[in-house]
């Protein structure tokens, strides 16, 4: 009986806690892709509540009812094999709450993998994130500069973050914007994802990459598109080049804290997509793929 | 000295020299022990190179339990470092192995032998048979999974552990980010020892086909039989997949290949859905097993049948099939795109159906029945309210939208230890304390147990269930530290005391095993708990022949029947039992493959030649010996069986 109080009390004191005094970074969104998975986070919560206290109160009515200690010694249980009305409701029921969260995980999956909801017609912010041991290197084509450890973004714009890895996968998570994806060295993965309140968020690498991840994260900083086009233009005015040799030495494992140049590694280091994909091994035209190959090899040279 | 520079250890650290040193004088106390006392030759003949089912059981039992402390020391250790902030008990590097071998050993060391040792023990019992199929390979699939765990045991102080996580991804687990010997170890302990997995599938699958009692239809099999069925079809479905990826894996470490590396085309999600595809379907070789247990224990603690027997079974049968295709949903975040993880995340949930039934299935055989709440019952009754929370959360992480949330977060974390503990560990528990007076012929102290499983229960809950509330603010699994201004510190401190509690409830099993051993009463006769199946109808402990007269059987509760249907077990009169012959080759075998392993993961070349031949060479041995076994005569079963109190009826 105890455990019975114990498990309730414990599970009443968690759903305070989830609902009470702080948010939950998770539960606390900033943006409409984490607004999305936080709604269906409370649903299946809600759900599963439901679920489990019903087994909980099943459970508590037939240990107190049946147990030894209440019953005749001659008590004989009798033999019941099954009966097909109640095994249809323990199937039924499941059957129905399944059907209802898949349709729940199918929709908002479709969400979160697209455009945020009323974005759709801008021209998103592109940046390129990549991990190196233990670092994050965010690239601003069409800004041409390049943060370590940090990103400005701009409120209420779609912005889309290009993934990818220089060393071990990696995993991009702002908890308060969106869900993680994977960063890997072979190709690029993408999140759309919206800031709807200027601020400072956590971001980190969620995937275990070796002895210095624990330390593997950076600041997100959401601010108006205003503000955003002044701290490009004081990047631009105050900030040293990234050249190639200054880049090599970044990609050496270890942490740097926050740093900002101009120009972007892209250019002298591109992304794994399109033609410099890990497994753009499939053209149909040899001369091309010759092309590619001799690319590679005039890379390697620079190193 | 070049030589022998590669075998230290690159990360030294106090606590693993001392562990060095309890090694060495703990091998030296026994070692002297077993000559002092001229045990050797028992050891050997009895123990070393038997073929019973029963004492194969046994030794796999003892491993896993003292695998269980290994691991939980590891747990322990864990738990102090993120017990505050910027705790400084363990650095990156030490953490990082830790985590990783607790992992390893949980998984591979401590819950398969406990399954398999259980499943050893009882299911031949539970069909009436004298062994297994093919009991020498029997004691081989023992001697190689011992052969593995004790490879990768020595790996922290011979070489360095593994430390790229349990589940060893390239291409962190590569030389580039790996270079110690450390995942080499991971590779090859896991290989060898997965062999003796995959044998250990078929030999089951032969047993439970071809040697059931007369009359035991496959429908009217215990469910601990049935589920032994299932999960050795699916061993030997998923092991395959492992062996081929571990091979791969040491291909690229070793010989330079890259099928995980990237670059030269390789492709690192690879291993990754090459670990899963054997993972996922692990996980449920791992709960069937606990589910026939808590099937056998709540049916004979409710003394009633078991309630909805043919759909207990169908959900099996549906969850292994089920458990093949949903090993994406480990990866929901790798980017595969909206219509894949729909897929994989509707796969995934249709689990929950199957096992929904199970649960309510298990309420009913409770329903109108007369529960005593013995250990191996309370351990029952606290796993279906804190499996079904294990569960539902499972349900939440296959949600693939929000799993983008909980993915690599402590809320996974919570999940799998809320499957795994109140799923398997206590499955284990229970099961050893209800079978314990089987194997040992007396009970295990109540009293202690109880205590013991309070601790457990109430240390599970403190040091699991905030690990839900860290996840989803925010905290990463693996990491080593974390700072005050996460607020993260309280609820560690409070996981770190519900380990203390957890350990202390370990430590009191530990005791109780002890205490029983000196003081519990020998005459529980051969039915204590009043069982239903057909292991309770021979003596306690059993004779090495099982039942002198081969049962007959015509439910699944053979024993119930004969109790109060007077069904007649034992027809017909004792006569000579055909037995299998002790062989010293599976033990050899292993240490020759221990040497093999040992010396690839060191790339010592000549030795791994040497040991290679020298293993085929027993293999030719074995296949040229001529061994037809040995009879016992009737007179000396008649002998044995009043030995034990009489012959059965």
């Amino acid at each position: 009986m105890k455990l019975k109080w114990t498990l309730l009390t414990f599970i009443f004191t968690i759903a305070t806690v989830l609902t009470g005094c702080e948010p939950l970074l998770v539960l606390d969104p900033k943006g409409p892709q984490a607004q999305t998975t936080a709604d269906v986070i409370w649903i299946s919560i809600y759900t599963m509540a439901f679920i489990v206290i019903t087994v909980l109160v099943l459970l508590i009515i037939i240990l107190v009812k049946y147990r030894a200690s209440k019953q005749d010694d001659d008590y004989e249980p009798p033999h019941i094999e099954g009966n097909p009305i109640v095994e249809g409701i323990i199937v039924g029921i499941p059957i129905l709450i399944v059907i209802f969260l898949s349709i729940v995980s199918v929709v908002s999956t479709y969400q979160v993998e697209t455009v945020p909801e009323g974005y759709e017609d801008q021209e998103p912010l592109v940046i390129y994130a990549s991990s190196s041991n233990w670092k994050w290197h965010f690239s601003y084509p069409e800004e041409d500069i390049e943060t370590v450890n940090y990103v400005f973004i701009p409120t209420d714009r779609a912005v889309e973050f290009k993934l990818y890895s220089h060393g071990p996968i990696t995993s991009f998570w702002i908890p308060q914007l969106a869900g993680q994806k994977y960063a890997m060295a072979d190709m690029v993965t993408t999140i759309n994802l919206a800031a709807e309140s200027a601020g400072e968020f956590m971001g980190r690498n969620a995937n275990f990459s070796g002895e210095g991840f624990a330390e593997n994260t950076f600041n997100v900083i959401a601010m108006p598109q205003d503000e955003f086009d002044s701290w490009v233009e004081d990047i631009h005015a105050t900030a040293d080049p990234l050249t190639e040799d200054v880049f090599d030495e970044l990609l050496e494992p270890g942490h740097l804290g926050q740093l900002a140049f101009t120009g972007t590694h892209l250019e002298f280091s591109p992304a794994p997509e399109g033609e410099h994909g890990g497994h753009n091994h499939g053209s149909s035209d040899d001369t091309e793929n010759s092309e590619d190959d001799d690319h590679d090899e005039s890379e390697h040279d620079h190193h | 000295m070049e030589f022998f520079e590669r075998f230290a250890i690159p990360h030294p650290d106090p606590m693993i020299y001392a562990s060095m040193v309890a090694i060495v004088l703990v091998s030296i106390a026994i070692v002297a022990g077993l000559t002092y006392f001229k045990k050797w030759g028992y050891l050997w003949d009895e123990w070393l190179t038997t073929t019973d089912h029963k004492r194969i059981g046994i030794m796999y039992l003892i491993s896993a339990l003292i695998m269980l402390f290994r691991g939980g020391a590891d747990a322990v250790m864990m738990r102090v470092q993120l017990s505050s902030p910027e705790m400084e008990f363990l650095n990156a590097q030490h953490y990082n192995e830790v985590f990783t071998t607790h992992g390893v050993v949980m998984i591979f060391f401590m819950a398969m032998p406990f399954v398999i040792g259980l499943m050893n023990y009882i299911v031949p019992l539970q069909i009436g048979a004298r062994d297994v199929a093919f009991p020498r390979l029997n004691a081989l699939s023992f001697w190689l999974f011992f052969a593995g765990a004790m490879l990768f045991n020595i790996s922290f102080v011979i070489g360095g552990s593994p430390d790229a996580g349990w589940t060893n991804y390239f291409p962190l687990a590569s030389n580039e980010f790996s270079q110690s010997v450390g995942v080499n170890y991971y590779m090859w302990a896991l290989q060898i020892s997965g062999i003796g997995t995959l044998m250990t599938g078929i030999n089951f699958i032969v047993t439970i086909f071809r040697m059931r009692a007369p009359g035991m239809k496959l429908m009217k099999m215990p469910l601990f039989t049935w589920s032994a069925l299932i999960t050795n079809v699916i061993i030997v479905f998923a092991f395959p997949v492992l062996t081929v990826a571990l091979l791969m894996g040491t291909f690229d470490r070793q010989f330079g290949t890259s099928f995980f590396a990237t670059g030269n085309g390789g492709m690192d999600m690879y291993w990754a859905n090459l670990f899963w595809v054997w993972g996922h379907p692990e996980v449920y070789i791992l709960i069937l097993p606990a589910f026939g247990i808590y099937s056998e224990i709540i049916s004979t603690f409710s003394e009633r049948n078991l309630y909805g027997y043919k759909s207990m079974v169908a959900s099996m049968v549906l969850i292994s099939l089920l458990s093949f295709f949903v090993w994406v949903h480990h990866f929901f975040t790798m980017g595969q795109g909206a219509l894949t993880n729909s897929i994989f995340s509707i796969t995934t949930m249709a689990i929950a159906i199957p096992t929904g039934i199970k649960i309510f299935n298990w309420l009913l055989t409770m329903w109108k029945g007369k529960i005593r709440f013995t250990v191996p019952m309370l351990y029952s009754v606290a796993f279906i309210p804190l499996f079904t929370v294990g569960g539902v959360t499972g349900v939440m992480l296959a949600m693939a939208s929000a799993d983008y949330q909980y993915h690599n977060t402590m809320f996974l974390v919570a999940h799998f230890h809320n499957t795994i503990i109140p799923g398997v560990v206590y499955a284990m528990l229970a099961g050893l304390t209800y079978w314990w007076p089987k194997m040992f012929g007396f009970i295990l102290n109540e009293r202690i147990g109880k205590w013991a499983f309070w601790f457990n229960v109430v240390g599970f809950v403190l040091a699991f269930f905030p690990m839900y509330i860290t996840g989803l603010d925010g905290q990463a699994r693996r990491m080593y530290t974390y700072s005050e201004s996460t607020g993260f510190g309280p609820l560690n401190m409070l996981s770190f005391a519900g380990a203390g509690l957890m350990a202390i409830a370990f430590i009191l099993i530990a005791y109780n095993i002890f205490y029983s051993i000196k003081n519990s009463p020998r005459n529980v006769g051969d039915d204590p708990w009043n069982a239903r199946s057909l292991e309770w109808a021979t003596h306690n402990p059993v004779p090495e022949y099982n039942f002198a007269i081969t049962p007959e059987v015509n439910s699944s509760q053979a024993l119930w029947d004969h109790k109060k249907k007077s069904h007649t077990l034992f027809k017909g009169k004792i006569d000579k039992i055909h037995m299998p012959n002790n062989s010293g080759i599976p033990i050899i075998m292993a240490g020759i493959l221990f040497v093999f392993g040992f010396s690839f993961v060191f790339s010592i070349w000549p030795a791994v030649i040497i040991a290679a031949i020298a293993f085929f060479s027993c293999m030719l041995y074995s296949s040229f010996e001529n061994d037809h076994g040995r009879y016992i005569s009737a007179e000396e079963v008649k002998e044995t069986e009043e030995k034990f109190g009489g012959a059965k009826k």
